[in-house]
């Protein structure tokens, strides 16, 4: 396990200075997601027109995991529509399941195909108490858009 | 004796490598590890003494009953109690529970104050809210000073006819600081307000007389003082047990149990719903006996040392912000603090992979953390088997955060 792995450059620049970490006017869909044990907080806004994303909003306070996954997760969702947004979750997930089967390959997709700057989170697999962290803006922009609805 | 490096053979537990490199566990202030004494009594106990206490009319119930009751006894001498001043139950939290619930709910009413400190622990905090919804009375904090003491003004201040009850902690989990409890209950007696300590942080690591104190109340844990998990201590004074309500019903408690109401065992007994932590009291007495053979003086005295260490390394790296008092004299071994804009929780993720193993978070006292502006902090807190090369790794692994962090 490297400790660089986790911690890409692109992770510490979303971390630093996180996209889209701002309220959304007169939003359709908001939803708050804690990890009460550490702490992290990500609140998810979103605008619809029709079905697509216009505006997402992703404040939050919390470690760079999560809030890095927050700001790129708000730039990979930003114009799309439904239900190109329901394929990056699920490829998202994908990615973050832990393969550990000699027996057989669970998933036959390369992990992180197609997800741009979300493929650096890639390593945080390898870190299993840390993919709650990654996870937390993912589940809550769900509820975001549940809400939206 | 401030080196008590010969002592880390005693903890198994400590012999073993985390990510490739050697344990180094910095979370004691969370539980402390348990060396071969307290290990194998309890071993011991369910190998030859094993069955139920107090009820038994038979030779091993008999000896086990002894045994848990010698146990309650070398526990009670610990903190300066008789044995029928102290109730075992689970935990400093189930203790404090039954303050609030066995106390609070039956003589706190609308108008009266719980006088609680920011410092404490969500333990000393959610039982006298729960309590409260019953009996309307109002929380109040002590907030505390920027040097990270309790601001004895305000307390003073906020101590009024309306506070029935003042609960504060003797150390604090997050801070360190050791509170002036005695001047806390004097000055709270002198308008009839109970005393509740919560003791779990201090107990273990400085010599606790409860009558020193003058404390009415006073809560500890085994698991913090290198006994088991599952069992914990309530001590009361005889007068405030005699007339407290029991908690919690059932089995063990009871004098004789009628259809519609029931009459109480005779203290301590009343506070023991259902059958006890035996094997956990038998661990905890083993605890007690293995730290009064160092000697409290001697515990506290490397912690004084081993802290006073950590705080002048970590207090030379530049952009690591303490949370606590740096004067060893009035605080304990759990140094929290943050390091320039990298979060806690990844400062315990890059540790953990040198086999450092230290807290991250709001450690049970959001109030606390908030009234810090510190939604999360890393701490690492020592106890009598860390030694110096703990905070030296310790130390570099906080340069390689600062690395990866690319802090300047």
């Amino acid at each position: 396990m490297s400790l660089n792995e986790l911690y890409r450059e692109v992770i510490l620049d979303h971390y630093r200075a996180p996209r889209h970490h701002q309220h959304v006017d007169s939003p359709d869909g908001t939803a708050e997601g804690k990890n009460p044990l550490c702490g992290d907080e990500v609140t998810i806004e979103v605008k619809l027109d029709g079905d697509v994303v216009a505006a997402v909003g992703a404040i939050g306070v919390g470690c760079s995991i999560s809030q890095a996954s927050a700001s790129m997760m708000a730039e990979a969702v930003d114009g799309k529509s439904r239900r190109q947004i329901d394929e990056l979750i699920r490829k998202f997930k994908v990615m973050m399941t832990i393969e550990e089967s000699d027996e057989q390959v669970v998933n036959t997709e390369r992990p992180g195909a197609a997800l741009g700057d979300l493929e650096a989170l890639q390593g945080v697999r390898k870190f299993p108490v840390r993919i709650k962290c990654a996870d937390l803006p993912w589940i809550t922009l769900e509820q975001a858009l549940e809400a939206a609805e | 004796m401030t080196d008590l490096a010969d002592l880390r053979s005693d903890f198994p537990i400590l012999d073993q490598k985390m990510n490739g490199h050697p344990l180094i566990y910095l979370d004691s202030a969370s539980t402390s590890q348990k060396p071969n004494a307290v290990i194998d009594a309890i071993d011991d106990f369910y190998r030859t003494t094993n069955a139920n206490v107090h009820r038994g009319a038979y030779g091993l119930s008999n000896d086990a009953t002894d045994r848990y009751e010698a146990a309650r006894a070398r526990v009670a001498a610990f903190v300066n109690a008789d044995a029928g001043e102290v109730a075992f139950n689970r935990g400093t939290t189930s203790a404090l529970n039954q303050v609030a619930y066995g106390w609070g709910l039956y003589n706190l009413k609308p108008g009266d104050r719980v006088l609680l400190t920011l410092m404490e622990h969500h333990a000393n905090i959610v039982p006298w809210q729960l309590v409260s919804r019953h009996t309307g009375a109002e929380l109040v904090y002590v907030p505390h000073t920027g040097d990270y003491t309790l601001d004895l003004d305000a307390f003073t201040e906020l101590l009024d006819d309306r506070v029935k009850v003042v609960g504060v902690t003797a150390m604090s989990n997050v801070l360190g600081t050791i509170n002036p409890v005695r001047q806390i209950a004097d000055a709270a007696h002198q308008i009839g307000a109970l005393v509740v300590v919560d003791a779990a942080q201090a107990v273990p690591h400085v010599a606790v007389d409860v009558r020193a104190m003058d404390a009415d109340f006073l809560a500890f844990s085994a698991h913090k003082m290198l006994g088991p998990t599952g069992i914990g201590v309530l001590y009361g004074k005889a007068e405030l047990l005699e007339t407290m309500e029991p908690a919690e019903g059932g089995g063990e408690m009871i004098s004789d149990v009628q259809l519609d109401s029931s009459t109480w065992a005779a203290v301590p007994h009343k506070f023991e719903a259902g059958t006890p932590p035996i094997a956990e009291a038998i661990g905890l007495a083993a605890a007690v006996e293995y730290l009064e053979r160092i000697g409290m003086d001697a515990v506290r005295n490397h912690e004084v040392e081993i802290t006073g260490y950590a705080l002048d390394r970590l207090g030379a790296i530049d952009a690591l912000t303490i949370y606590g008092p740096t004067d060893t004299s009035n605080r304990g071994g759990a140094v929290s603090f943050t390091l320039a804009d990298i979060h806690p929780h990844d400062l315990a993720t890059i540790l953990d992979q040198r086999g450092i193993a230290v807290r991250a978070g709001h450690h049970c006292a959001r109030p606390l953390a908030r009234s810090l502006n510190a939604p999360a902090t890393a701490r690492a807190s020592f106890y009598i088997y860390n030694v110096r090369s703990d905070v030296d790794a310790l130390v570099d692994g906080l340069q390689e955060a600062r690395e990866i962090f690319g802090v300047a």
